[in-house]
């Protein structure tokens, strides 16, 4: 019994205790109301289902998030990821061409440039453009959210000015592979997120470099004085934020095989930010978790087809969204679960003092 | 005087008579007197959500410019507060004539009886407003556009028409506009005006894709598994736009059905891309919504600031194009 207990505490006290709490919710709410949710089924050699297609839809969010976490990680963050998707696909998209031709009445494909190159110029661009807001709050000192916000704004009249105000549809097939393709009857995009994650992780966790970004995440300055070169770590976490949206930028802009400089990803910096925030990751800087940014990902995903799949009149879709997530927060914050619960946690005899370690 | 002062006139002198001789020589002897002043017109556009959107774009900039109309143009990216602080800026600037195309249908109260407060007129383009207080008629001179209830029922009536089902159950799904939006209210209505009056056609989902590709797959691959969990079958869809339709065409291909067979398609706009999917079997219809009205409204431009009086509403030419007709028509698109 004792073990039992020991084993509970342990499991309640990690860090990604409650994003799985709030996607387990989420997911058993759907196993009761909506029909057919789990139902997996294999169609032209692939999955096809509800929770394949929450997989797949949430992974431009995760890759999103991932660079989030290490930018919140230093106590910054990057609003400009948004817009630097939109240049992404309207890189990727006007290089590779968006001309279908009609010859005696037979299509023909016009390609700009090759593929790999249109690929290679858009995480590049986006990649640069992340150095950029790391040079502006690394070397010049701007606030961070001050910082990327020019490219916030900014970012979108590139991304027209690239497609020339019009929304470029890539007709070359093997484009589309990146956002609608399949691997082992899993979505392509999937990989890609499996990839980041794993070399992210490895990085982060067996070497240095992921005790150096909760150093400057916690105190910046006594980093410093222990020799930790602070303004290249920053720098270097922007940097990987603007490579993580450029890769999101190209799964959204293959999914729907057309690059729209306005719409592609608007908002989508506030989902990633929610994400890292519900995966139980502090927006003070310091200890992070990056499966807890992918799971809350997932928990945003996993409530827009939810709402989808209920048939919630589009009129309040937000309002329930916004409500959900409240809840979720809720439930997280340490402070609010001490007020709520205390009570209930004495009667059963569980000390308060576990709870205010928390705190 | 100083140095500078002297520099300062004599190139500012300089540049006035550079851009008078730009304008033909002749009117060089006006250099004394202002100018003959150039009517100015602000327009605020909602954003470049679609190819419909930026031919309506194009169309306004190249009509102004033939028509010598200095052009004042603000883009809103879809966002009602940017649209107010345009429209208060073309307040303050003074200008001859404020267009705007309304993002949404309500919340114009004010800054449009700062513009009344101003005598400038205004002039809605495409979508309408409705005020909190008050008759939404007196704050604007003319509406100018495309009767959306209309094609609505123009959409409502090709379906009817070519399905020939008086008793067969026809199940659809729409995808609606940007929730609250006039086009998504009207052309919801002018369809659903047309299916009461045929019992056994019946919308089945129906959900907001906002007027984008992106969200009008997203939507569409939920409808497909959601309709099939209740054991439904989707029988037509029905799209407030053409791009939601291209969004939702590759979300039912990927379904492993045929778009344009499995489920007939009918959406609204007649954009090249729409012509495009029909040519290829994949879209069914697609309802015109023409966006080149910039001669029309710089014609009114013109008529108002000479003091004539012009038609309340002034409703564009359009027409239907179901598929046979879409390769023909292809080459003659503008947008």
């Amino acid at each position: 019994m004792e073990k039992i207990g020991v084993t509970w505490n342990r499991l309640t006290s990690s860090k990604l205790y409650w994003p799985l709490a709030a996607l387990f919710f989420v997911l058993l709410f759907n196993f009761f109301f909506t029909k057919d949710f789990f139902a997996i089924e294999i169609k032209d050699g692939h999955f096809y289902g509800v929770t394949i297609d929450i997989l797949n839809r949430a992974t431009p969010l995760m890759l999103l998030a991932i660079g989030m976490t290490l930018v919140i990680a230093t106590k910054g963050i990057d609003i400009s990821v948004g817009s630097m998707i939109a240049i992404s696909g309207a890189v990727s998209a006007s290089l590779i061409g968006g001309k279908l031709e009609y010859v005696d009445g037979v299509k023909t494909l016009v390609t700009l440039v090759p593929m790999p190159v249109a690929i290679f110029a858009a995480l590049l661009v986006t990649t640069l453009l992340g150095m950029w807001n790391g040079l502006l709050i690394s070397r010049v000192g701007i606030q961070p959210i001050v910082a990327t916000l020019i490219l916030l704004v900014a970012g979108r009249g590139i991304a027209q000015l690239i497609t020339q105000g019009q929304i470029i549809t890539v007709y070359y097939k093997p484009f589309q592979f990146i956002g609608t393709g399949y691997i082992l009857g899993l979505p392509f995009s999937l990989f890609i997120v499996g990839l980041v994650f794993g070399i992210t992780l490895y990085a982060v966790r067996k070497t240095a470099l992921g005790m150096f970004i909760e150093s400057i995440g916690i105190n910046p300055i006594a980093s410093k004085f222990t020799g930790i070169n602070v303004s290249k770590y920053i720098f270097s976490v922007y940097a990987f934020s603007g490579l993580c949206a450029g890769l999101a930028g190209l799964i959204i802009c293959s999914n729907v095989s057309s690059a729209d400089g306005n719409n592609a990803g608007l908002f989508i910096e506030l989902d990633a930010i929610l994400a890292v925030s519900l995966g139980g990751n502090s927006l003070d800087g310091g200890r992070f978790s990056l499966l807890g940014s992918l799971i809350g990902a997932l928990v945003i995903q996993s409530i827009t087809t939810t709402i989808y799949a209920l048939g919630v009149p589009p009129e309040i879709t937000l309002v329930v969204k916004s409500v959900v997530v409240i809840i979720i927060c809720l439930l997280q914050s340490a402070n609010f679960r001490k007020v709520v619960f205390s009570k209930w946690a004495q009667k059963r005899g569980i000390p308060d003092a576990k709870n205010a370690a928390k705190l | 005087m100083s140095k500078w002062k002297k520099l300062t006139i004599g190139l500012s002198v300089g540049i006035m008579m550079f851009t008078l001789a730009g304008c033909g020589g002749a009117k060089q002897e006006t250099a004394t007197k202002p100018a003959d002043k150039k009517i100015v017109l602000g327009f605020s556009q909602i954003g470049a959500e679609s190819e419909w959107r930026t031919a309506n774009t194009e169309s306004i900039k190249a009509s102004a410019q033939a028509a010598g109309i200095e052009l004042k143009f603000s883009d809103a990216q879809q966002k009602q507060e940017n649209q107010i602080k345009a429209l208060r800026s073309f307040i303050q600037q003074k200008v001859d004539v404020i267009a705007f195309s309304p993002v949404v249908e309500t919340g114009w109260d004010a800054v449009l009886q700062e513009a009344k407060a101003a005598k400038i007129p205004v002039i809605l383009t495409d979508r309408s407003i409705k005020m909190s207080s008050g008759n939404a008629e007196d704050y604007y001179v003319t509406f100018m556009g495309s009767d959306f209830v209309e094609e609505g029922r123009r959409a409502g009536k090709w379906l009817v028409d070519t399905m020939k089902k008086d008793k067969d159950p026809v199940n659809i799904v729409e995808l609606q506009g940007t929730v609250g939006s006039a086009p998504a209210i009207d052309r919801k209505t002018g369809f659903e005006e047309i299916l009461k009056q045929n019992a056994n056609y019946k919308i089945i989902k129906s959900q907001t894709g906002d007027f984008t590709r992106a969200k009008g797959k997203e939507v569409m691959e939920s409808f497909l598994k959601s309709a099939k969990a209740d054991g439904q079958k989707i029988d037509v869809l029905y799209a407030h736009n053409d791009d939601m339709a291209i969004g939702a065409i590759q979300a039912i291909e990927e379904a492993g059905l045929k778009p344009g067979k499995d489920i007939i398609i009918v959406s609204i706009d007649a954009v090249k891309g729409a012509f495009e999917a029909m040519i290829a079997g994949k879209l069914n219809a697609t309802i015109e919504c023409s966006p080149l009205l910039g001669d029309q409204l710089m014609a009114a431009t013109k008529d108002l600031v000479a003091g004539k009086k012009i038609e309340k509403r002034i409703v564009t030419k359009e027409g239907v194009f179901p598929a046979e007709v879409a390769a023909k028509e292809l080459p003659n698109r503008k947008y």
